[in-house]
């Protein structure tokens, strides 16, 4: 039988590992100055639709929002095991926040009919763990939070248990479904050593029309546009024909209401960035010796700190 | 959706489970009656719930609120996305807030969102600032006034975002626990409660909840007057102890930071930050702690803050009052010394 398994990816960046260098004077962080990760929680997502397929076989499909540069994560879910990688790239998009993502990602992928929707519970760049339950309501699926393991399925319903942070909840429902899964729910399984030989030449369109830029502006002295676009045609097609075209979707493929993506799609907007600066205050070091130290407690014991 | 008006009210969700209030929505009262007087409007609740859930009314009123519109439905009686999505969107829709707050919890983290999808409307996550303020768009010569600025912490901690909305309506922040302070009870506050209708009859409950089952938190940082803190610098659960053992003979209570729990040395319970709890203790010991911003903004308003780290370097030291740059396994034993010699 089989399911039809949607997951969304997000490339972030790696927040974990920010340096001064990644600060910019005006208190902007420079995202170019940043390696670029695929989002963890997004990673156990992956895997629950690939153990899923496992147990029950189907699909798995990979969509990611972002920069040409995002395919980086659609090569991994590819070489991690998904069957179909998808990107969504459109300057239009651009600027978008939860509430515009999510419209964007429901065009997208409304198209597929999934079963089961499947997103990280949030990502390390905006931490708000909006976009799941924000795609949900747009795809007119009830949405599931926070599952630590996936009980049951069986024909058209699914069994989750959440972890709801005082405690769990087993809850049943019918598919379509989407759920957010966590960290705690799985270990992504490594990419198999073949897969990696194989897509790790996966391209989508773009890149593929970046490279034919670069290679035909040394090669050619009569460099037109059809040549270049006769290329790209050429190379998009051989890629296809070995499953190595990343699919690549814009909001016009999608049919999106250009008022809902982007800017205008966005009703959060930033009024102002500031770097941290921490509060300063009274500050007395004391030396690692029992001497200082003794001085330390004394003092605390003195005003009653320490009773 | 709903246009952006001058007139709407503040509200907060009155968050509820098995017939109690949890403290975040109270603690969301305070700062809710402060933007409510900011701007002039009444702070509502919204109570939400089955039989007897109007019975917490009264609470929330001492607690602050001018108003408490309560929607009482059978199938409002155990948390479910979907109808509680449903009539507080149409709450929205008929009263028109300017303004709503509901605790970052995972109960708030799982409907404002769905709420905000489905109003349409803006919705900043774990806010750690709430306040009211104008905002001039770039290239624009248009003022918006007072405005609901949600200030957090962006970007791994390395810069604080001041976010806002002005063309949407309403303005929705989630708050974590223990951000805002409680309010005082005043059992003589009087306020309006306002029964509305569910309207859930076409809704079905896409959701069966099979079992449920919440436990006590075992540990109760808030109320702690003294917390010994360990973060990843402490290297191992085994060398936690050493946490354990200093907190047991101060009588103080053990937290960790984000990174400590993520590797396993401690209970999410014990977990001080942004994403965690926030806590004022009068002592906080942070051993092993860098002091990344999401951290501090969780313990940054203890009495006193003392550092324990061997990197000198480490940003803890610019929100700490005492510090000692050293190793933790030699410190601390010292200080454990320390402290029972001086308690005799």
């Amino acid at each position: 039988m089989g399911y039809n398994c949607v997951v969304c990816v997000k490339q972030v960046p790696d927040t974990k590992r920010i340096t001064g260098d990644a600060m910019q004077e005006d208190g902007t962080v420079n995202r170019a100055a940043l390696p670029a990760v695929f989002n963890p929680e997004d990673l156990n997502a992956l895997e629950q639709a690939l153990a899923i397929r496992d147990a029950h076989g189907g699909t798995v499909t990979a969509v990611a929002m972002g920069l040409p540069a995002a395919c980086q994560v659609l090569r991994e879910a590819l070489c991690r095991g998904a069957d179909r990688a998808i990107l969504i790239t459109d300057r239009r998009a651009a600027a978008s926040d939860t509430l515009a993502t999510s419209y964007i990602l429901s065009c997208a992928i409304a198209k597929l009919s999934p079963d089961i929707v499947l997103c990280g519970r949030q990502a390390i760049d905006g931490d708000t763990a909006q976009v799941g339950p924000q795609l949900a309501e747009k795809l007119d699926m009830p949405v599931i939070t926070y599952l630590e393991k996936l009980d049951a399925l069986e024909g058209d319903t699914i069994t989750v248990e959440r972890n709801v942070g005082n405690g769990f909840e087993i809850v049943k429902a019918k598919l379509p479904v989407l759920v957010t899964v966590m960290d705690t729910a799985n270990t992504p399984r490594p990419p198999a050593a073949k897969r990696i030989m194989k897509f790790k030449k996966a391209r989508s369109r773009a890149e593929v029309e970046k490279v034919a830029e670069n290679l035909l502006m040394d090669d050619y002295e009569d460099y037109t546009a059809e040549l270049q676009a006769s290329e790209v045609e050429k190379h998009c097609a051989a890629l296809d024909e070995k499953g190595l075209l990343i699919e690549q979707w814009d909001l016009d493929f999608l049919q999106a209401d250009l008022q809902w993506c982007g800017r205008s799609g966005s009703p959060t907007k930033v009024h102002r960035i500031q770097s941290v600066v921490l509060k300063g205050g009274e500050y007395k070091e004391y030396a690692p010796d029992d001497s200082s130290i003794g001085e330390m407690v004394a003092s605390l014991i003195k005003d009653h700190t320490i009773g | 959706m709903i246009e952006v008006n001058r007139q709407g009210e503040v509200w907060v969700f009155a968050e509820a489970e098995a017939g109690k209030l949890s403290d975040v929505p109270l603690e969301l009262l305070s700062k809710g009656r402060e933007l409510a007087d900011e701007i002039s409007v009444p702070l509502g609740a919204v109570l939400l719930g089955g039989d007897g859930a109007a019975d917490l009314s009264g609470s929330l009123i001492s607690h602050g609120a001018d108003k408490v519109y309560v929607v009482c439905d059978a199938k409002l009686d155990h948390y479910q996305t979907t109808p509680y999505t449903k009539v507080i969107c149409d709450l929205i829709e008929e009263y028109k807030p300017q303004i709503m707050m509901y605790g970052a919890t995972p109960i708030g983290r799982d409907l404002a969102p769905t709420v905000a999808s489905s109003a349409k409307c803006g919705l900043t996550a774990d806010c750690t600032d709430l306040q009211i303020g104008d905002h001039k768009p770039p290239g624009s010569d248009t003022v918006h006034e007072n405005l609901l600025f949600q200030i957090r912490p962006a970007f791994g901690g390395n810069i604080i975002a001041t976010i806002v909305n002005y063309d949407r309506w309403p303005q929705m922040a989630t708050v974590r626990e223990g951000v805002m302070v409680m309010p005082e009870v005043d059992e003589s506050r009087t306020g309006e409660v306002i029964n509305c209708t569910a309207n859930l009859d076409e809704v079905e409950l896409p959701l069966e909840i099979i079992e449920s089952v919440r436990r006590e938190k075992k540990v109760n940082l808030k109320a702690a007057r003294i917390i010994v803190a360990g973060g990843a610098g402490v290297g191992s659960k085994d060398n936690f102890d050493q946490i354990h053992e200093l907190a047991r003979c101060l009588g103080a209570e053990v937290g960790g930071s984000r990174a400590a729990v993520d590797l396993g040395y401690v209970g999410h319970d014990h977990q001080v930050g942004q994403t965690g709890t926030t806590v004022r203790p009068a002592l906080y010991i942070a051993c092993g702690i860098s002091g990344a911003v999401q951290h501090c903004a969780g313990m940054e308003d203890a009495g006193k803050i003392l550092a324990i780290n061997n990197d000198p370097d480490a940003p803890i030291f610019q929100v700490a009052h005492m510090g000692v740059v050293g190793d933790m396994n030699t410190v601390i034993p010292k200080l454990i010394k320390a402290i029972r010699s001086g308690a005799q």
